[in-house]
C-alpha cells in the first residue's frame, strides 16, 4: 500500500529560482493493483517515485509506504520496496549472482535464506546460464533480469518502476512488462511511471496524469474515457495537459 | 551503527577493487614494480653511465708547452686522457663536445717553475658537462701531483720537514649509531614517500567509489537499498583507506627490498648508491613501524577528504580535475619538511601534513618527542574526523548526490 499525501519537492536553480518539480501530489496505490504515472519528460514522475523510494526527501508533505512514513522511517520503507529504473545500473565488476546477493545482504537476509531466495529467483527467471558472469559482460536482457532479481531478492510487498522500459528493445521491454504483471498477480502494490501510452493501457488499473509537478487527472481508463469524452488515451492525455503545457511555455 | 552493514559494503567494494585493473595498478603494481625500476634501475643506470664516463679517456688539446718538454712528456704519458693535435677552432670543438678540455701551458712554464716564479696553467672546459669536468679533474690531478713534487723538492733543498706546510691533520669521526645516521639521511624521504603514497593510493578508489559510481549509474541503485547513507559511506571509506595504507606499505617494502638487492650486487664495488642502500637497511623496523602508525590518521584524512571532493563531481574525469591540484597541496608541506633547517616546533606541528612529515624525520632517527607525538597524532586525528564527518554529511546531501 502506498499513500502519497501532499507530496512536494522544490529545487533551487540559480537562474530560474525555485522550481516545483512535484507540487502537492496525493494518490494511493493498493495491493494487487498497478498504478501508472503518466507524464511527459520533466513532468515530475521520477522525482515523485524517488521520494516514494526515499532516495529523495520531500520538501513538503509525505507518503506512507507499507505503514512506514518516508520522512520518519526511510530505511524501513526501503526494506519494503523494490525500486527499478533504467538509471539503476549494475556493478560492472560483480557477477550476476554476487549483485543479487549483495542486495539480499543489505536487506538483512541471513546466508541460508539468501541462498534459498537466490536459487529460487535464478531458477524462476531462467538466469542460471549467466549467474557467474560479470555484469559488464551481460547482454541488455540479462542485465534487466539481474536488475529484476536484485529488486525481488527480499520479496518486497511494494514495487516502484521508474520508466523501466525506456530505451529497451521490444523483447527486453516485454520481459519487464511481464514481470510487472506478475508482481500484481502476486498481490504486490505496484506503481510505475512511463510516457508510453500503450504500456499504460495494457497494464494499469489506475492512471494518474502528471504535468508540471501536478497530478492533473486520476482514474481507471474507463473513468478517464468517460470524463474527457475520448476513447484514445493519447487524446485524453493531450486534453489534460495542454492548458498547463501552454501556460508553462508562456512562462 | 551496524558493523555488519559496513562490512557488507566493504567486502563488496574490496571484491570489485581487486577485479579492477586500474585500482590494482595504482595500489599494487606501481608501488611494487615502478619504484624498484625507477630508483634501483635508474640508480644502476646512472652508476654504470658515470662509471663508463670515468673509464673513458677524454680527448684533450694542448696549447703551447713546446718549451716545457718534461711536463708535456708527463701529460702525453697519461693513460687517463688522449692528447689530440691542437686546432685553431679549439673553442668550438669544446662546445661541440668533440674535445672535452683544452690545456694552455704558458711559454717558459717549466723554466718559471724552476726559477721559483709564479706561473698559471689554464684549463678550458664546458662547465656542467660531466665528461668535460671529468677531463678537467684528470688534468688537475696531474698538475696537483706535479705541484706536490715541486714543493717536496724545494723543502728538501732547504732541509725543511713537510710539517712546515702541514702542521696538523684534520679528521672526522662519526659517533652516532648507524640507525641514527640512516635516519638523518632517509628520515625526510621516508616520511615524504609514505605520505605521498597514502595520497596517490587513495586517489583512484576515492574517485571510483563516488564520481565513478554516479557515472556508471549505480549510485541510485545502492541508494534504493535499505542501508543507511552513513554505513554506506563508512564502508566505502574503509576501502579507500585500505588502498591508501596498502600502497604506502607496499612501497616501503619494495623500497627496502630494492635497496637490499642493490647493496648486495653493488656492495663489493662500493660507490655512493651502495653505501646509501646499506644505510637505508640499517633503519630499524621500529622506526618504519612508528612512521606507519603516524601515517594512519593522515591516510584517514586523505581518504575522507578525497572522497568528499570526488563525490561532488558528476563524472570520473571531473573528479580527476578536482583532485589533481590536491596532490600539490600535499606535496608542498611534505617537501617543506625535507628542507634543511625546518625543525619541529609546536606551531608547525599543528599544520596538517607538515607536522607529521617533520615528526617522521625525528621518528626514524629513533628520537621520540612524546609531547609532539601526542599533539600531532591528536590534531591529525581531529582533522581526519572533521574530514570524515564532512564526507558523511556530503553523502546525505541530495544536491551533491543528484547534481545536474
Amino acid at each position: 500500500m502506498i499513500e502519497a499525501r501532499g507530496l512536494s519537492k522544490y529545487f533551487h536553480d540559480k537562474k530560474r529560482g525555485e522550481i516545483r518539480a512535484v507540487d502537492n501530489v496525493s494518490f494511493s496505490c493498493l495491493p494487487g493493483k498497478i498504478y501508472g504515472l503518466l507524464g511527459a519528460n520533466g513532468a515530475g514522475k521520477t522525482t515523485t517515485l524517488r521520494m516514494l523510494a526515499t532516495i529523495l526527501e520531500p520538501t513538503e508533505g509525505t507518503a506512507v509506504v507499507c505503514g512506514y512514513d518516508v520522512v520518519e522511517a526511510p530505511e524501513k520503507v526501503r526494506a519494503h520496496v523494490g525500486f527499478l529504473s533504467t538509471a539503476t545500473a549494475l556493478y560492472p565488476r560483480l557477477t550476476s549472482q554476487e549483485m543479487v546477493e549483495y542486495f539480499g545482504r543489505l536487506n538483512g537476509l541471513d546466508e541460508t535464506t539468501l541462498k534459498k531466495r537466490v536459487d529460487e529467483i535464478f531458477n524462476r527467471l531462467d538466469m542460471n546460464g549467466f549467474r557467474d558472469r560479470r555484469c559488464d559482460k551481460l547482454s541488455t536482457g540479462m542485465k534487466q533480469k539481474t536488475s529484476i532479481a536484485r529488486t525481488l531478492v527480499h520479496d518486497p510487498p511494494v514495487m516502484i518502476f521508474d520508466e523501466p522500459t525506456n530505451g529497451l528493445d521490444i523483447m527486453t521491454a516485454r520481459t519487464i512488462t511481464g514481470f510487472i504483471r506478475e508482481c500484481r498477480n502476486n498481490g504486490k502494490t505496484v506503481i510505475f511511471s512511463t510516457h508510453i501510452m500503450s504500456e499504460v493501457e495494457k497494464l494499469c488499473d489506475t492512471i494518474g496524469i502528471i504535468q508540471s509537478g501536478k497530478l492533473l487527472a486520476e482514474g481507471t481508463l474507463p473513468q478517464l474515457r468517460e470524463k474527457y469524452s475520448e476513447r484514445d488515451l493519447e487524446e485524453i492525455f493531450v486534453k489534460v495537459v495542454t492548458p498547463h503545457y501552454v501556460a508553462e511555455e508562456a512562462r | 551503527m551496524s558493523l555488519r552493514n559496513i562490512g557488507i559494503v566493504y567486502r563488496k567494494e574490496l571484491t570489485e577493487a581487486l577485479r579492477d585493473r586500474r585500482t590494482l595498478i595504482s595500489t599494487i603494481v606501481v608501488p611494487l614494480f615502478l619504484f624498484p625500476v625507477l630508483s634501483v634501475g635508474f640508480g644502476a643506470l646512472a652508476i654504470s653511465l658515470v662509471g663508463k664516463a670515468k673509464q673513458e679517456s677524454p680527448k684533450v688539446m694542448i696549447i703551447g708547452g713546446e718549451d716545457s718538454p718534461g711536463v708535456m712528456d708527463g701529460i702525453r704519458k697519461l693513460k687517463t686522457i688522449e692528447v689530440v693535435p691542437t686546432q685553431p677552432n679549439w673553442k668550438d670543438q669544446v662546445i661541440d663536445k668533440k674535445v672535452r678540455a683544452v690545456l694552455e701551458i704558458p711559454s717558459g712554464f717549466q723554466a718559471s717553475v724552476s726559477a721559483q716564479q709564479s706561473a698559471t696553467v689554464n684549463i678550458y672546459n664546458y662547465q656542467g658537462e660531466l665528461k668535460s669536468e671529468l677531463a678537467v679533474d684528470k688534468i688537475e690531478k696531474y698538475f696537483k701531483n706535479y705541484q706536490d713534487s715541486v714543493v717536496k723538492e724545494r723543502l728538501a733543498a732547504k732541509n725543511l720537514p713537510e710539517t712546515v706546510l702541514k702542521p696538523f691533520e684534520i679528521k672526522q669521526e662519526n659517533v652516532a649509531p648507524a640507525e641514527k645516521v640512516s635516519g638523518a639521511a632517509f628520515g625526510g624521504i621516508i616520511g615524504y614517500m609514505v605520505i605521498l603514497l597514502c595520497m596517490t593510493g587513495a586517489m583512484y578508489p576515492a574517485m571510483d567509489l563516488t564520481a565513478g559510481e554516479k557515472e556508471r549509474g549505480t549510485m541510485e541503485t545502492i541508494l534504493s537499498s535499505p542501508i543507511s547513507r552513513m554505513h554506506l559511506v563508512l564502508g566505502k571509506f574503509l576501502l579507500v583507506l585500505t588502498a591508501a595504507l596498502a600502497t604506502a606499505a607496499l612501497s616501503v617494502l619494495s623500497m627496502g627490498l630494492s635497496f637490499s638487492v642493490l647493496s648486495h650486487y653493488t656492495g663489493k664495488s662500493g660507490g655512493g648508491n651502495a653505501a646509501a642502500a646499506g644505510l637505508f637497511l640499517k633503519l630499524g623496523p621500529k622506526a618504519v613501524m612508528s612512521v606507519f602508525l603516524m601515517a594512519i590518521p593522515v591516510a584517514v584524512l586523505f581518504s575522507a577528504t578525497l572522497m568528499t571532493i570526488a563525490l561532488f563531481a558528476k563524472t570520473y574525469k571531473e573528479a580527476q580535475s578536482y583532485l589533481t591540484p590536491m596532490t600539490f597541496v600535499v606535496i608542498i608541506p611534505a617537501v617543506a619538511a625535507m628542507l634543511p633547517g625546518v625543525e619541529l616546533t609546536s606551531r608547525l606541528s599543528l599544520v596538517p601534513v607538515l607536522g607529521v612529515s617533520l615528526l617522521c624525520k625525528e621518528l626514524v632517527t629513533g628520537t621520540y618527542h612524546w609531547n609532539y607525538i601526542a599533539i600531532i597524532f591528536s590534531s591529525t586525528c581531529l582533522y581526519a574526523s572533521v574530514a570524515l564527518f564532512l564526507a558523511i554529511k556530503m553523502f546525505q546531501r541530495e544536491s551533491v548526490l543528484f547534481r545536474s
